[in-house]
């Protein structure tokens, strides 16, 4: 009796870590309703000079010319998340950029949701946001294409856009559009920098679930290497195995996989980890303190120099743009104006829908070599692998 | 006698809900957000019809993990693995699947036994190291869970995986219309509920109605039922009457596996229509929050497990109203732990009483024979 109630208590509490612990890191992002930052109302009447004529603070890098939203008819966007959400400092949150910058720009009325960390809910969310009135409904991630392939022909009057997702038979008068990117070509330059860059000829990278989009990543850094001398070796590891897409939200196992590639004597490692990475630039900066040995990370989807915590700002050698951001923001300004076309939309270097980001300066010197490469890739002169 | 003790069973579980709800409420007001509008948007959005279609759909893989982890706790055994058994049932058996061609009926069933086969399968693995090795069914079956998931990754990723041009999902074969389960919305329409698009009321509803019933026969209507509850309750003295535990546990862990290995065969064969990558993971960790919450019996798991499907499912409005949704993760939490509590509290006054009892039963019969 007695081993058996203190047996009962011990599953109890073991349960119930398990549970909470499942639903943990959940909370992390912030979930903020996106009122926040809700810039100034009328951004976009530029010439009327009447009072005040410089808006300042305007935080639009390309202001648009006069949108069609002058009738005043606010547009409602929705966009629902992967896991990690907003806040991942990566993949998510270069879509959220691109709704902040559609923001302070347009009269938007727009809903985040973000699915529970098994993913479950995907579909429902999907369907669940766009009855609620949408114009425009962005699937952040491929794991949508599923739900997205039923869920649109139900909605005939919602426009959808698809991040990275794939779906048959998409046309201009389709309610779908599916934005893919070509991240092998971007990883195959960031695969170059590396490259150029190391010292010791070894160079890692992370990928946070082994999954074929992140594959696309693998190849193209990898061919980027041989690219600049097959004579570098790559160590390469993968968080997580599909069905667990922990691998994009667990900072602390990427962080002990790059202290184990550092320490394998890698002086830059490349992430294409999500929300991991974050654990990669704290492996550099660790490393780098303890042995003296200044090593490098190369961050991912969104210019991570510029979201990093400071002091692990030098430790960014540069990031793979992938600019889901531009594609939010043009699929916004197509809906706004009234010009939203279905059927499939390639982001690639040659449309600077994929990239290198410059920020720190630490890759100057090779940027001339890198650009050649591009121009390359662009001709059509070098052709990047897409997959293992 | 008997009546009472439901009773005082039933108020703890009631109580201790009651109070969850309550506590959430304080923490809701601590962060400025109204109970009153979180609770009422929840239950305005999980009354809705769609809604609870939805939550019937996600109540019908906890129930079953619940099952599969009460067989296990009837007797002591903590089969924490159904996460791993049912992943790889799950896969082997959607795959499976697609390689048949069998008329209609045949072929759900025939990918329900293999679901069943392989979990079961896989959870003799632990079950075989207890019995044989003394390996702790807790640590194995965790263990188990991490390689269910590299086996399941390398096994679709390499040999299951069928390519479908220009995706980027990882999926097995589409299954053939003769594996799919119908889905029960037009029973729905005959009975005037006028059903939304998108949402489907899956049949496999009834295998899970037919796995509680099942479940109930075999704890309290069969000999190795007895035997279960008897080793749950007193190994030592069930041992000396001579249950075999070898046997007890090999049985046990495979009958654990077997309903594991249907978790998710419903949503595979009335919605996914193949194993994909997308396919839920998680349920045997919130299973053993259902079985828990409903103590193991039959009845009080399928409500429990409408409950979490609820809450789950209600919490989704909340995004919308600016509110926070993680407060489904707190209350969530809450209830287990007060229900656990409550529960805990309620069998020691049944003992009470029931010690009382017996005594002023020996009392009176000592008085007699004096008499």
């Amino acid at each position: 009796m007695r081993i058996k109630r203190s047996t009962t208590l011990l599953c109890a509490g073991l349960a119930a870590s398990l549970v909470l612990a499942a639903c943990g890191d959940a909370d992390e992002p912030a979930d903020e309703p996106a009122d926040v930052e809700e810039p100034a109302e009328e951004p976009e009447d530029v010439e009327e000079p009447a009072d005040e004529p410089e808006d300042v603070e305007e935080p639009a890098d390309e202001p648009v010319d006069d949108p069609a939203a002058d009738d005043g008819e606010q547009v409602a966007v929705g966009l629902v998340y992967d896991i990690g959400g907003r806040g991942d400092l990566s993949f998510n949150d270069a879509a959220a950029a691109g709704l902040d910058q559609a923001e302070a720009e347009f009269d938007l009325d727009t809903t985040e949701l973000e699915p529970s960390e098994g993913g479950e809910n995907r579909d429902e969310l999907l369907r669940l946001v766009s009855g609620e009135g949408v114009d425009l409904v962005f699937a952040v991630g491929f794991a949508f294409e599923e739900g997205l392939g039923s869920t649109a022909p139900d909605f005939p009057d919602v426009n959808y856009g698809l991040i990275d997702g794939f779906l048959p038979d998409l046309d201009a008068d389709s309610n779908v559009v599916a934005l893919g990117f070509a991240e092998h070509e971007g990883s195959f330059l960031v695969g170059a920098a590396a490259a150029l860059k190391t010292e010791n000829n070894r160079v890692g990278f992370i990928g946070g679930v082994e999954i074929p989009l992140i594959e696309r990543f693998e190849a193209g850094f990898i061919a980027g290497v041989e690219a600049v001398d097959p004579d570098i070796e790559i160590d390469r590891a993968y968080i997580s195995q599909p069905p667990d897409f922990g691998g994009f939200t667990d900072p602390a196992a990427g962080r002990e996989i790059a202290t184990g590639m550092y320490g394998n004597g890698a002086d830059i490692v490349y992430h294409a980890a999500g929300g991991s990475g974050a654990g990669l630039f704290e492996a550099a900066r660790e490393h780098s303190e303890s042995t003296g040995d200044k090593v490098w990370a190369i961050g991912v989807d969104s210019d991570q120099y510029l979201t990093a915590d400071e002091e692990l700002q030098e430790y960014i050698l540069t990031s793979m743009l992938k600019r889901v951001d531009v594609a939010v923001y043009e699929t916004i300004v197509a809906q706004v104006e009234g010009r939203f076309e279905g059927g499939y939309r390639a982001f690639d270097l040659e449309t600077d829908g994929v990239g290198y980001a410059t920020s720190g300066g630490f890759i100057d010197d090779i940027v001339d070599e890198l650009e050649e490469l591009k121009a390359q890739v662009i001709a059509g002169d070098i052709v990047v692998p897409d997959a293992m | 006698m008997k009546l009472r003790t439901a009773l005082i069973r039933t108020g703890a579980s009631l109580g201790a809900i009651v109070f969850s709800l309550g506590l959430s409420a304080i923490v809701l007001l601590m962060v400025d957000v109204s109970p009153t509008e979180a609770f009422g948007e929840m239950l305005r959005y999980g009354a809705r019809v769609d809604s609870m279609i939805s939550i019937i759909n996600r109540a019908v893989p906890l129930y079953l993990s619940a099952i599969a982890v009460a067989v296990g706790f009837q007797m002591g055994l903590f089969n924490i693995g159904v996460e791993g058994q049912y992943r790889i049932a799950t896969l082997v058996a959607a795959w499976f699947g697609a390689q048949l061609a069998l008329p209609g009926v045949l072929h759900v069933l025939a990918i329900m036994l293999m679901a069943m086969l392989v979990g079961a399968a896989w959870a003799s693995i632990a079950a075989v190291l207890k019995a044989f090795r003394g390996v702790h069914e807790v640590i194995s079956t965790i263990m188990l869970n991490f390689i269910s998931t590299g086996l399941g990754a390398w096994l679709l990723a390499e040999h299951f995986r069928e390519e479908v041009e220009g995706s980027l999902t990882i999926a097995t074969g589409e299954l053939a219309p003769s594996a799919r389960m119908p889905s029960l919305n037009p029973v729905l329409t005959t009975l005037g509920v006028e059903v939304p698009s998108g949402s489907d009321l899956q049949s496999f509803v009834f295998v899970a109605i037919l796995a509680g019933v099942v479940y109930y026969l075999l704890v309290w209507r069969s000999r190795f039922g007895y035997d279960l509850r008897a080793f749950g309750a007193n190994p030592g003295a069930a041992a000396a009457s001579g249950v075999d535990l070898k046997r007890m546990v090999l049985l046990t862990m495979a009958i654990s596996g077997g309903f594991a290995g249907l978790v998710m065969i419903g949503p595979v064969l009335g919605f996914y229509g193949r194993y994909t990558t997308d396919i839920p993971i998680g349920l045997g960790f919130t299973g053993i929050a259902v079985a828990l919450v409903g103590r193991n019996r039959p009845v009080q798991m399928a409500l429990a497990a409408l409950l979490f499907a609820f809450l789950n499912r209600s919490a989704q409005i909340l995004d919308f109203r600016g509110i926070p949704k993680e407060i489904e993760v707190i209350i969530s939490g809450i209830i287990i732990l007060a229900v656990v509590i409550a529960n805990e509290l309620a069998r020691r006054v049944v003992q009470a009483q029931e010690v009382r009892e017996a005594a002023a039963r020996t009392a009176t019969d000592q008085e007699e024979v004096s008499a």
